[in-house]
């Protein structure tokens, strides 16, 4: 068998993104430097609105960096392009397409036959288990199959990298550590390198070779963490003393960011010190 | 007590599989029970015999006041005296059905329906998608459509008499006018609502501006078109009865206001009925097409 050649070396440099507001300029995200190489896993972990999402979008092509540059492969990144397949957060399907025809679609843009295009979405539909599926228009489906037709549909091009923007979100725990595996072993299979943005730090650990933490607004890169856990990962590695050990490190991280991102209101010692004098009473005889 | 062990058996079968069924799945059965479906005295496998049986119920009562009304020749205010029975409307309609003038008549209002319709549509349709996709288009042509918009299409009849050669094209124009602007602005309404996210995901699978217009801005506004194709055959009626009336000499609006002017009272109530039958039919073969080309869309 030949080994497929990974591909896709992502290399963003010196990243700002700043937008014109009311007093003047706000950054978004502050000289940031990431790199995912040919065939890596890398996740991108950070509180909400930190910009992980905005430096995702940049390598999809949707926004241009103010400063610093995104290539991938060497090229710089110009817009959007059938090279970077994105899975989105939100349901992205096609509502007015079946499910194969949505696989197929990057296919016919391609200007591929419809006999290739047919073999080629059934083919990946039936590794992530959905040909039974596969003339189901999208609003019969549930939300984990709908993401998996989503990453299906993303990689049908073959692109050279794949994006993933929190695609997981909305689903519940059982359901998204299934489609963690399901999206490692195509991942393994295809050999190309992986950009996932999340807020969940098992996920990110779970999935990824190395794991880029951002600070809050704005979004600097606080920390990078190597994850040593062997492949292919199995859910019992979520309760190992390595992934604890890295789970721990992580969230002491991510708790941080996520204090100064709620506005510095809160801190760790108000949440500790939640107790309020009283004179002696119970509080659910006040209330 | 008797009366309580009754009523336990009486229990709603869906209040029953409350008790039965695990919490989870037990809430959503209540939901589902109380919100979703409604209750319904009678149902024969499954279809709504209660609906059927009262809407037949009301249309007979309907049909009996009406009978009552004339035969009896009732006079409080509103005067009955010369309102035709339903029993002589009938007769009338079993002689129109022998009288070839009067299907002409109803022969020319679907033609001249379809060709006002039809242009109107093959205008509008394509007018708002191009305008709901490039600003410069919509920043030239909004204010006039605007401007036009709310004026009746019964107030272009004397504007359409001088514009056009003959009565017949005039008629037509007046029905296209009625038609264009319900769908125009549905079509450009439907083009504003569709989900970016969708645009950039046909982005990042190699959609170029053309393909992204044909595949997701065109398919995610049909529902809309749709819409305002059923309002702008509505209209067309309207419009083209009105201007039948005025300045016809063929048609069934025509029809209906000769019938007043030559005292067959029962020609009036059948061209009416004649017209509102039209009306279902045409909106009636609107949803079918949009169920046909839309079958994603329920």
């Amino acid at each position: 068998m030949d080994a497929i050649a990974p591909k896709g070396l992502i290399e963003v440099e010196h990243f700002h993104l700043i937008y014109p507001s009311r007093d003047g300029e706000t950054a978004a995200v502050k000289d940031v430097s990431i790199h995912v190489r040919p065939g890596e896993f890398v996740s991108i972990i950070g509180p909400s609105g930190c910009g992980k999402s905005t430096l995702l979008n940049a390598v999809a092509g949707f926004l241009k960096p103010t400063r610093g540059s995104v290539t991938v492969d060497g090229e710089p990144v110009q817009g959007p392009s059938a090279d970077r397949g994105m899975v989105f957060q939100q349901y992205s399907l096609f509502p007015w397409k079946t499910v194969r025809e949505n696989v197929e679609f990057g296919l016919a843009m391609k200007g591929r036959g419809k006999q290739a295009r047919q073999t080629a979405a059934r083919t990946l539909l039936g590794l992530a288990g959905l040909l039974p599926f596969e003339n189901h228009y999208p609003d019969r489906l549930s939300g984990g199959m709908k993401q998996r037709v989503g990453i299906v549909r993303a990689l049908a091009t073959s692109p050279k990298v794949l994006l993933l923007d929190e695609p997981f979100g909305a689903l519940d725990a059982q359901t998204r550590l299934i489609m963690q595996q399901i999206l490692t072993n195509m991942w393994q299979h295809l050999n190309i390198s992986v950009l996932f943005v999340t807020h969940d730090i098992d996920e990110a650990i779970f999935l990824s070779d190395r794991v880029y933490c951002m600070t809050a607004r704005p979004g600097t890169i606080k920390a990078e963490i190597v994850v040593p856990l062997e492949r292919p990962r199995q859910p019992s590695m979520m309760v190992s003393p390595a992934f604890l050990s890295l789970r721990k490190e992580l969230m002491t991280l991510i708790r941080e960011e996520s204090l100064k991102a709620m506005g510095g209101e809160i801190s760790e010692a108000a949440l500790e010190g939640l107790s309020i004098d009283l004179h002696g009473q119970d509080l659910a005889s006040l209330l | 007590m008797g009366s309580l062990k009754s009523s336990a058996a009486f229990k709603d079968p869906h209040i029953d599989s409350v008790e039965t069924a695990p919490p989870a799945a037990a809430a959503v059965e209540v939901k589902d029970s109380l919100y979703r479906r409604p209750r319904r005295l009678l149902s024969f496998q499954g279809k709504d015999l209660q609906g059927f049986i009262l809407g037949t119920l009301s249309l007979l009562a309907f049909l009996t006041a009406w009978h009552l009304l004339t035969e009896y020749r009732v006079n409080f205010y509103v005067r009955f005296i010369n309102v035709p029975s339903p029993g002589l409307v009938f007769e009338s309609a079993l002689r129109a059905l022998h009288d070839p003038k009067f299907f002409s008549h109803v022969v020319l209002s679907c033609r001249r329906i379809l060709i006002g319709f039809a242009a109107a549509a093959l205008i509008a349709i394509p007018l708002g998608l191009l305008m709901g996709r490039f600003k410069v288009l919509r920043d030239i042509l909004f204010p006039v459509t605007e401007v036009l918009r709310p004026i009746p299409a019964i107030a272009w009849v004397p504007i359409a008499i001088m514009l056009w050669p003959t009565n017949e094209e005039s008629i037509v124009f007046i029905t296209f006018i009625g038609s264009f602007f319900p769908i125009l602005v549905n079509t450009l309404h439907g083009m504003t609502l569709v989900d970016p996210v969708l645009v950039r995901a046909a982005q990042c699978l190699g959609a170029k501006e053309f393909a992204i217009f044909r595949e997701v801005y065109f398919p995610s506004a049909l529902p809309h078109i749709f819409t305002g194709l059923t309002v702008g055959m509505g209209v067309a009626w309207v419009s083209l009865i009105a201007a039948e009336m005025i300045s016809g000499q063929y048609g069934i609006g025509y029809f209906t206001w000769e019938a007043y002017s030559l005292v067959q009272y029962a020609d009036i109530v059948l061209g009416m009925i004649c017209i509102g039958v039209l009306g279902l039919a045409s909106s009636a073969a609107i949803r079918s097409i949009g169920r046909f080309i839309m079958p994603w869309n329920k």
